[in-house]
């Protein structure tokens, strides 16, 4: 026999309804059952303590200094100014700036750089010559940092000798060249096509994993009763991609809240805020210029646009498609 | 059908065939012409990447790349981004092993609860808890300490990891549960002599995951080393570009040994890599 607790399953329903004649049970049995708790606990104490100290404690301390005005030395803070950090915020243009980039992002993120990784995604899965060799080529630099990545496109993007004016003078297009990541015009569009270069790859591996897991057998049958090859596409592999596009969309969105390294390199936010995301406007102030209060109520309030997001999405877009690792609604039935 | 027919449509197939050749080269092109860039100027000097900035070196000068490799500093940072990434991926795949054990084969109580708990840590991204986290490790003490770093980066790899390897333990069979049982094995016994090796490839695919985030972490080492003997390959780019800012043709030098490694890595770990990634999004 099985102790009690390495049944799994089958005794859900004794932990559900603890009158059953299980409460009752022998002495042994009962033991047994204590053993069980006594391992649920030591293996699962580390892990939570972990979690709860690094992870929970930050963000109720968060909580709570978003609440002072605090250079975050010396102890504890003192000086309560109750929701000011949160009302400040909401009147500051950056800070308003940055919703605005940062939704620009989004968009431009799901209107293109997505689009782009599932038709290149459609093609790689398509026989084709050098098929693995690109879509080794196209995941390589999401495996670089964004470090590396951003500290590469400074160079291209610079405006004298930057490779990507070179390039544009060597085909007659001088009147293309810009400043790129110098002009506020043409700052956040620069960020974004290096968000391209670096992300849509991770997706594009997303698409093709999601693509292989449609039986071959429906398109052979969607061409046999005549479909072109857009036509099974838009019928068929589309609809049966939904889950994955939707998951796809979900990092994006939340990548884009959370948007600081490759920033931070690029521009440091700049010209004049013209490229400032939440997390840079967080990082100034809660690190350059010890305001850590206020930084931490930024920092709360993009906590609670990921969380507020994270569960609307779950609620009413991946509802039908995951078991629900967020939720595990299905597990709690 | 008619021959006609069958002919136009093998035109249009190769005309499309063609076409797409030369999307697919394009956007080659556009990946791969800024790592090239870095490669080739790297064994430029600053002048010649504004005279000459499509063809290759002449002269070749390759002491951008002899100059980082023969200094210190370089070396220390690969060290350091090594250590601090292996130790991570101890500490977060032990933990989330013994986490999702219990998560997977055990009934109890308050179960679904505590899992939901972990799996909503996905939602906390590193960068929103990053200032708190800053204080709380200042106040316990471990800035300039490596453990400042570690900690906290498995702390937030928990999440994933504990996701993945959990559906990974529910695929085990309970008859091999039950035999091991039978034959007088502990929990413990279990766990470790069969569970484990049973799960190595979702060992590999969660460890593979964890070395790759702690690689590239930037935040958080940002602003928890002040000590350049601690700093980590992002941080030692980061630094250098701005030190020789002027000097192009070093820093493309420069980050491309930095990228080396994690290439390497993933050409050697690319079906773990990519199998984890693919499984952790469609998990979480």
């Amino acid at each position: 026999m099985t102790p009690p607790a390495l049944t799994g399953e089958r005794s859900e329903r004794h932990a559900a309804h603890p009158r059953t004649p299980r409460a009752q049970a022998p002495p042994e049995a009962r033991r047994r059952r204590f053993r069980g708790l006594v391992t649920i606990t030591l293996f699962l104490l580390p892990a939570l303590v972990l979690f709860g100290l690094l992870v929970l404690v930050p963000i109720a301390v968060a909580g709570y200094t978003s609440l002072f005005k605090w250079n975050g030395l010396g102890g504890l803070p003192t000086e309560f100014i109750g929701l000011d950090n949160f009302t400040r915020m909401f009147g500051d243009e950056v800070f308003l700036g940055d919703l605005w980039r940062g939704l620009v992002l989004i968009v431009l993120s799901i209107a293109i750089q997505l689009p782009l990784a599932l038709g290149i995604a459609m093609l790689l899965n398509q026989r084709m010559r050098g098929r693995a060799v690109y879509r080794m080529l196209f995941f390589a630099p999401y495996m670089l940092s964004e470090v590396i990545t951003g500290v590469l496109f400074t160079m291209i993007l610079s405006p004298d000798q930057g490779l990507a004016n070179q390039i544009l003078g060597a085909l007659g297009l001088e009147a293309l060249e810009s400043e790129w990541l110098g002009d506020p015009s043409t700052v956040l569009m620069s960020v974004f096509i290096v968000m391209t270069w670096k992300y849509f790859g991770f997706h594009m591996i997303l698409y093709l994993a999601g693509r292989q897991g449609i039986p071959q057998e429906l398109g052979e049958a969607a061409s046999i009763d005549g479909a072109t090859a857009w036509e099974q596409f838009r019928y068929i592999t589309l609809p049966l991609l939904g889950p994955t596009i939707r998951i796809s969309v979900f990092l994006s969105v939340i990548g884009a809240i959370q948007l600081f390294d490759l920033v931070w390199v690029l521009t440091a936010g700049g010209p004049v805020h013209s490229s400032e995301t939440m997390a840079v406007t967080m990082f100034q102030f809660g690190f350059k210029r010890s305001q850590v209060g206020y930084g931490t109520a930024i920092s709360v309030v993009m906590f609670l646009i990921s969380l507020v997001f994270a569960l609307g999405y779950q609620r009413y877009v991946m509802r039908r498609d995951t078991e629900g690792a967020i939720t595990t609604m299905r597990d709690q039935r | 059908m008619s021959v006609h027919r069958t002919q136009a449509r093998r035109q249009g197939a190769l005309l499309r065939s063609v076409s797409l050749q030369t999307l697919v080269a394009v956007l080659g092109a556009f990946v791969v012409v800024p790592l090239l860039f870095a490669l080739v100027g790297g064994f430029k000097d600053t002048s010649q990447l504004s005279t000459n900035p499509f063809g290759l070196p002449s002269p070749w000068v390759p002491e951008n790349y002899t100059d980082v490799l023969a200094s210190g500093s370089f070396w220390r940072q690969i060290l350091n981004s090594v250590f601090i990434a292996l130790a991570t991926t101890l500490v977060v795949v032990g933990l989330a092993a013994m986490a999702a054990f219990v998560f997977a084969r055990f009934a109890f109580r308050g179960r679904e609860a505590l899992y939901t708990l972990f799996t909503v840590g996905l939602m906390f991204p590193f960068t929103v808890a990053i200032l708190p986290l800053f204080v709380l490790v200042r106040a316990i003490g471990l800035l300039d300490n490596p453990l400042g770093v570690i900690l906290p980066q498995a702390a937030f790899g928990l999440p994933m990891t504990i996701i993945i390897l959990r559906s990974f333990f529910r695929t085990i069979p309970r008859e091999v549960e039950e035999a091991a049982t039978i034959d007088g094995c502990s929990a413990f016994g279990f766990f470790w002599r069969i569970l484990l090796p049973m799960a190595r490839p979702a060992l590999a695919t969660v460890s593979v995951l964890a070395i790759v985030a702690s690689w590239n972490n930037f935040f958080l080492p940002l602003v928890i080393f002040t000590d350049p003997n601690w700093w980590t390959v992002p941080l030692g780019v980061q630094q250098f570009s701005g030190q020789y800012a002027s000097e192009t043709a070093k820093v493309l030098a420069y980050i491309v040994l930095a990228m080396v490694p994690a290439l390497a890595f993933y050409s050697v770990a690319e079906r773990q890599l990519i199998g984890g990634l693919t499984a952790g999004a469609t998990k979480g």
